[in-house]
């Protein structure tokens, strides 16, 4: 909100203030109330698709501040979300812990092993880094496989359903609120992670590390912290994934999702909260597409067309937003509200 | 003793052809400080050709393989043209992500075009079998060996003696005084994707004779990763001598640990611990230059 708008800030609360004016607070009060009276008119598969997206916008959320804002390129997202995920799963079905102890539980096993796996981010970036965790995510499910006792490994785990207080969250309604809540959440807490201190820090580290160090940010603390804030988010996504499913396998957290997170990032545009959301949805949407078009084009063409439609077109759609706008759906979003905002003058359309 | 030997001379030429696709991925990067993950779907897409030519199409071997290159230099050109050139001067996570969505669609075609199964030619590549004390070595291994070499001999050559080749050591070195002296430097990067799909297709087509091919070709990829971080990431020499390393130590490690381990698989994660391990202690691998930053 540049000026332009008309409406200038008076002191520091409404500089600060993330809904500024009233029109911002009903646009977001109006934005709840929709959400959250989906399970009223929509059906089972619309709210699956839903919590799908709601899980995928934690998920990126917290890549968005380990990449986006930290410059710290991670291709094991899926593999810190398997260890939050199988953290909870464990602890749930085999000791018995209730569902909102487990969460936080495997949010927190999820941020050490990012800690862990960021070790290397001292010493090494861009390739090296992408290098270091990609072995991340494969020695994470490895593991995972050969813990077989623990984990249930190839065969998999069943996991209870959840139940906080006394609500069993059986149905997907119920599930659905409970992913909503949590989206809203981490999206209010990103939001305001990178305007804190450690935010700044982030972000003079991403533009250029060397520098930031020189004026006395330390590198050993921060790429830490946004590793661990970045796969604690990651935790949280992948035991709410598995909950959901009641059912936990490596299957749930293949490689290519890794690639995925990312590709939502770049889609929405990298180092803005907006846009991992913006992402997210895009790309699920995109996912849900290809399934519809699946079957038809199967029949079409041949019995493997649906396969490789969904690779090959999300390899696409990567490749046309980082040619074409690299700066992603939040840039776009922004050039349509400047647009609306200054309208009819759009001459003073500031950049 | 001889199980151990035995091991080690397969590891070894496994090695070879880890180090044959590790060099394409060294060429490009030194040309064009461009990490491409694809190279492993250039393996995978070399392995499914190959059986293309050789059985549905049943041309003679020399014919496949030439078929198979002049496909493969079509492969190069169209990605640098199209998803490479577009990208010149973005920052590295923009063409890292162009490489890995270039995977993707490759993967996709792969499974498009050939289905996804397992399509084995054993056999129909020449059979040599050697035999030197109490160990055989096989004859996929054998040839793999050769034609690695050839390679590596070929490239070797072409980077002292062709024009092509001196101009793109220039272009490793210094861009814009290769582009001040009159040399064109989108033909050298169009000739360094050739080169990586030409041994990626080549390197393909050799462990399809080994194992047939299959999706789990691109993982080859990976292997290939470990290979030149741990021999330096611009270093054709270290790629070999790293290819020889993981070859070797991936079958010695295999071959004691898999029968004591649950799960099995350990060839599978062995390049990842690698990786980790040398990226920890020796970032910038064994003959890789360390680079020094300024702000």
């Amino acid at each position: 909100m540049g000026s332009g708008s008309g409406i200038f800030n008076e002191n520091y609360a409404q500089d600060m203030a993330t809904f500024r004016t009233r029109r911002d607070w009903g646009i977001l009060f109006g934005f709840l109330i929709v959400l959250f009276a989906c399970p009223l008119f929509f059906s089972d598969r619309m709210l699956t698709i839903m919590t799908m997206m709601g899980i995928a916008v934690v998920s990126v959320h917290g890549l968005n501040i380990l990449t986006g804002y930290c410059g710290q390129i991670s291709i094991g997202h899926a593999g810190f979300m398997a260890v939050g995920g199988y953290t909870s799963a464990v602890l749930c079905a085999k000791l018995g812990f209730p569902f909102w102890v487990a969460l936080p539980c495997g949010a927190l096993a999820a941020g050490i092993a990012g800690f862990i796996f960021g070790l290397p981010s001292l010493k090494i970036k861009g390739f090296y880094l992408i290098m270091a965790t990609i072995a991340a995510h494969f020695i994470i499910i490895w593991t995972i496989i050969q813990l077989r006792s623990i984990t249930g490994g190839p065969d998999g785990l069943s996991v209870p359903t959840p139940t906080i207080g006394g609500i069993v969250l059986s149905s997907k309604a119920n599930y659905f609120y409970l992913v909503m809540v949590i989206t809203c959440l981490a999206t209010l807490l990103a939001k305001n992670i990178v305007r804190t201190r450690a935010g700044r820090a982030f972000i003079a580290i991403r533009d250029n590390d060397l520098a930031a160090e020189v004026m006395g940010i330390s590198l050993w603390s921060y790429k830490l912290q946004a590793f661990f804030i970045g796969c604690v988010y990651a935790g949280v996504a992948g035991s709410l994934l598995l909950h959901y499913f009641s059912f936990a396998s490596t299957d749930q957290f293949p490689f290519m999702d890794s690639v995925w997170y990312l590709g939502m990032l770049i889609v929405g545009g990298m180092g803005s909260t907006t846009g991992a959301i913006f992402g997210a949805v895009a790309l699920k949407l995109l996912d849900e597409l290809v399934t519809m078009a699946g079957p038809v084009l199967s029949a079409a063409v041949a019995p493997q067309a649906a396969a490789s439609l969904a690779l090959i077109s999300h390899g696409l759609v990567i490749i046309i937003f980082l040619i074409f706008e690299p700066r992603g759906l939040h840039h776009r979003w922004e050039i349509i509200k400047a647009y609306f905002r200054l309208w009819p003058f759009s001459h003073e359309a500031l950049e | 003793m001889t199980f151990f030997l035995q091991l080690v001379v397969t590891g070894f030429a496994l090695g070879m052809i880890y180090a044959l696709i590790a060099i394409g991925f060294v060429i490009i990067l030194k040309c064009s400080e461009v990490f491409n993950i694809a190279q492993g779907h250039f393996v995978l897409i070399g392995g499914y050709l190959g059986y293309t030519f050789l059985v549905p199409l049943s041309l003679p071997i020399w014919a496949a393989l030439g078929m198979a290159i002049a496909t493969a230099v079509i492969m190069g050109l169209a990605i640098e043209r199209f998803t490479i050139r577009p990208l010149m001067g973005q920052p590295v996570l923009a063409v890292i992500m162009v490489t890995i969505a270039l995977s993707t669609i490759l993967g996709g075609l792969a499974t498009l075009l050939w289905g996804a199964e397992y399509k084995a030619y054993h056999g129909l590549l020449p059979t040599i079998t050697l035999k030197i004390g109490t160990i055989s070595i096989p004859s996929e291994s054998l040839i793999g060996l050769i034609v690695s070499v050839i390679c590596v001999v070929l490239l070797m050559l072409l980077f002292r003696y062709s024009k092509i080749g001196l101009a793109m050591r220039a272009t490793a070195e210094d861009l814009a005084v290769v582009q001040s002296v009159g040399i064109k430097a989108t033909t050298v990067y169009a000739v360094s994707w050739v080169i990586a799909c030409v041994v990626g297709v080549i390197g393909g087509i050799l462990l399809g004779g080994v194992s047939g091919a299959n999706m789990e070709l691109a993982e080859v990829g990976l292997k290939a990763f470990a290979v030149v971080l741990l021999g330096g990431v611009n270093s054709i020499g270290g790629a070999i001598v790293g290819g020889i390393i993981l070859g070797m130590s991936e079958n010695v490690a295999a071959g004691y640990l898999d029968p004591l381990l649950p799960g099995g698989g350990l060839a599978k994660v062995f390049p990842f611990i690698v990786m980790i391990i040398v990226l920890i202690f020796r970032p910038y691998g064994l003959f890789g230059l360390t680079r020094i930053e300024r702000i």
